[in-house]
């Protein structure tokens, strides 16, 4: 145990000689101990790992009057994660999961686009306009549906989700016939491809929602009373606060971030595949969440993690082509990423490590 | 309502069968009321030339009035596993599948072997060392379509070669990993483009067979190869996906970089027709017709050859104006 000796003037939060007041943490200490440390951590490694391989890969140029290069690419392919995780974070934080986010997409994607197709004048702005409003509408319905059988019948999340989940795509099916629709909307399409002031829209749809989740969770009671049923949903009841009518939010707030998410994903090749539209989407969005420190038991949420952790499974996209990994290895590529990044979110792993290498240091230094 | 009777009769269908099953019963293929039973096993709907090819096989079963079970197995093997193993309870007269890729298949086959039920594979085959597991297999000639790829390309190298630095530098996007049509049409480019120097595959990565995913990943190679030439996609809603990307980077797809895809449907025959695509080698999807009569003639006892061709061709640009209106898919 010596060497437990020279590490306390490290851990200690600050030298006792300050003297300002109570002792506070240096800068140092705190920004090594903010929960957003690994994984921004983990982000810049991984930009770092795409500039290696191609040295232009972070450069960003003006394009037709638009921002233009690999970066733009992610956020703007980020967009649809975004979204559909921070609808999650917020029922990840009442510590419930819904799994038919991707479903959900894809009956987005689907109403829009054979709405929008089935149009009189099908170009027309005022017609995409409708078709996604509809849309949206729709998904805000299936997530009534998800609360319902959450907050009101008591069913287990994981268990009430995997119904729209599985029937959901029979329903996205039903809808577009089975068939991939291809639609001719410039407007539809500027959902995700268009720009406004050189950035594009999907990114900005997702950042205002985005913001607005966080201003209305932050900035009123709303993100503590979330936390609060997480925590404790019927001890919260007692004290006051309505559990039922707070799970049943979040849910259809879950639903109408998948919509949206869902229509900028068909907007993308303006079409839609019910099929393979936001495939696995839901385990992506569950990931960021982690990612981004929120644990799954429930309770504390951090949005701006979730951001992170959306932009981090983008970037890990995008890496396998640049860097070329063979198509075989995808999957260990991104399974072996995402170990390492959970490990280093583990205190208890990092001290493992930690101790494994102060322990080889001071092995070193005696002999 | 028709639906709704089929389903419960399936379902009475159902219970009969497994009770015949556990009374020791071996009802021979096809012998209870004449009227074909037919289970199959789709890979899915993930693309245009998919949809065309379940509306063949359905259209062409209920003309023929062969009952037909279909399932989808959004690309998932268990799925399809799943679903033949339920045809095989259900005790269907015979069994078509396409598989989502090529091994694995073994046990369920040799389930089927012992129930008396033929299969006959559609469009993608499978990896086994044992023949006897199914009765034929039925569809195109993945290899001969990557040849005929790169032959069009070893043919036009020239013009292809658009930046002329004498090197015609081929970006690729592969379907499904591990799937037939991705592994064949490969290889068949591959060995093609092999007889011509100046031709190299830069960069390849799987696109899964979508739009979405072809555009994310021509997106990239946008980004991290220099003086892409051509793209050669695996089949066209890849093709139509790295068009999009082509046109965000300010690039005029057909032009600046030349496109050759597989399949022939309708979207990518009308990019074809306006030049954004240089050159599609055809994948019919229409096999719905040849499947009901081979599964007829197995059915009645009689020879069939392992392995039947569809017919297929390619189309230029201007091909494509000329057949796009008569386009069934």
């Amino acid at each position: 145990m010596s060497d437990t000796l020279p590490k306390v003037p490290d851990t200690a939060s600050a030298p006792p000689s300050a003297g300002d007041g109570p002792a506070r943490p240096s800068p140092l200490a705190r920004a090594l101990a903010h929960p957003l440390l690994w994984p921004v951590l983990a982000l810049v490694v991984l930009l770092a790992v795409n500039v290696a391989a191609q040295p232009g890969f972070l450069e960003v140029r003006l394009q037709d009057g638009h921002l233009f290069g690999s970066v733009i690419d992610i956020l703007r392919n980020s967009a649809p994660i975004m979204l559909v995780a921070t609808g999650m974070t917020l029922v990840i934080a009442t510590r419930g999961i819904d799994l038919s986010v991707g479903a959900i997409a894809a009956i987005a994607g689907a109403i829009a686009c054979t709405q929008i197709v089935g149009a009189a004048d099908q170009g027309a702005a005022s017609v995409a306009i409708i078709a996604s409003t509809t849309a949206v509408a729709a998904c805000v319905l299936l997530g009534l549906w998800n609360g319902f059988l959450v907050a009101v019948l008591g069913i287990q999340p994981i268990i009430a989700t995997l119904v729209l989940m599985v029937a959901g795509r029979g329903l996205a099916m039903l809808v577009t016939d089975g068939q991939i629709t291809t639609v001719n909307n410039d407007t539809f399409s500027d959902l995700a491809s268009g720009f406004v002031l050189t950035l594009p829209i999907a990114l900005i749809i997702a950042l205002v929602v985005f913001g607005l989740t966080a201003v209305l969770t932050r900035r009123t009671a709303l993100g503590m009373l979330i936390e609060a049923v997480g925590i404790n949903p019927e001890a919260s009841r007692l004290a006051g606060v309505r559990s039922r009518t707070i799970i049943w939010t979040v849910y259809v707030f879950a639903g109408f971030c998948a919509g949206v998410a869902g229509l900028i994903i068909a907007a993308n090749t303006s079409s839609v595949n019910a099929n393979s539209l936001g495939l696995w989407i839901e385990l992506d969005a569950i990931l960021a969440v982690v990612i981004g420190g929120t644990s799954l038991a429930g309770g504390r949420f951090s949005l701006a993690g979730t951001l992170v952790g959306a932009v981090f499974i983008a970037t890990l996209a995008r890496t396998i082509p640049t860097i070329g990994i063979p198509s075989e290895a995808n999957y260990l590529f991104k399974a072996v990423v995402v170990v390492l990044v959970c490990l280093l979110q583990s205190p208890k792993a990092r001290a493992a490590i930690g101790s494994l290498l102060t322990a080889r240091h001071s092995k070193g230094a005696t002999s | 309502m028709v639906k709704k009777t089929l389903v419960a009769l399936s379902a009475i269908a159902l219970g009969a069968g497994t009770l015949s099953a556990c009374g020791g019963g071996d009802s021979a293929s096809g012998s209870d009321d004449g009227a074909i039973t037919m289970g199959f096993a789709q890979v899915g709907a993930e693309s245009g030339w998919r949809t065309a090819n379940s509306a063949s096989i359905q259209d062409t079963a209920e003309a023929e009035g062969i009952e037909l079970k279909f399932s989808d197995a959004q690309q998932k093997q268990e799925n399809q596993i799943k679903a033949i193993r339920s045809y095989i309870q259900q005790d269907v007269d015979i069994i078509s599948f396409s598989p989502v890729v090529e091994t694995g298949w073994d046990a369920v086959l040799q389930e089927a072997k012992r129930a008396g039920i033929p299969v006959i594979l559609t469009d993608r085959a499978v990896d086994t060392d044992d023949e006897s597991l199914y009765v034929t297999f039925l569809g195109s000639d993945f290899v001969a379509e990557g040849e005929k790829a790169g032959q069009w390309l070893v043919d036009n190298a020239a013009d292809s070669d658009v930046d002329g630095d004498g090197d015609v530098n081929v970006v690729e996007l592969q379907g499904t990993t591990g799937a037939a049509p991705a592994i064949d049409r490969k290889e068949g480019f591959e060995s093609v483009i092999s007889s011509d120097p100046s031709i190299s595959i830069s960069a390849s990565q799987t696109g899964d067979f979508t739009r979405d995913g072809g555009k994310q990943v021509m997106e990239a190679f946008l980004q991290s190869e220099e003086g892409i030439d051509v793209v050669y996609a695996h089949n066209d809603d890849m093709g139509l996906g790295a068009i999009e990307a082509i046109e965000a980077a300010g690039l005029v797809p057909g032009e600046d970089i030349k496109i050759i895809t597989v399949d022939a449907v309708r979207d990518g025959m009308a990019a074809l027709a306006e030049g954004k695509i240089n050159f599609i080698v055809e994948c019919n999807p229409l096999l719905g017709p040849q499947l009901m009569e081979l599964a007829q003639q197995v059915l009645d006892g009689e020879e069939v050859p392992r392995r039947v061709v569809t017919e297929e061709t390619t189309f230029t640009q201007e091909q494509a104006a000329e057949v796009l209106e008569s386009r069934e898919y």
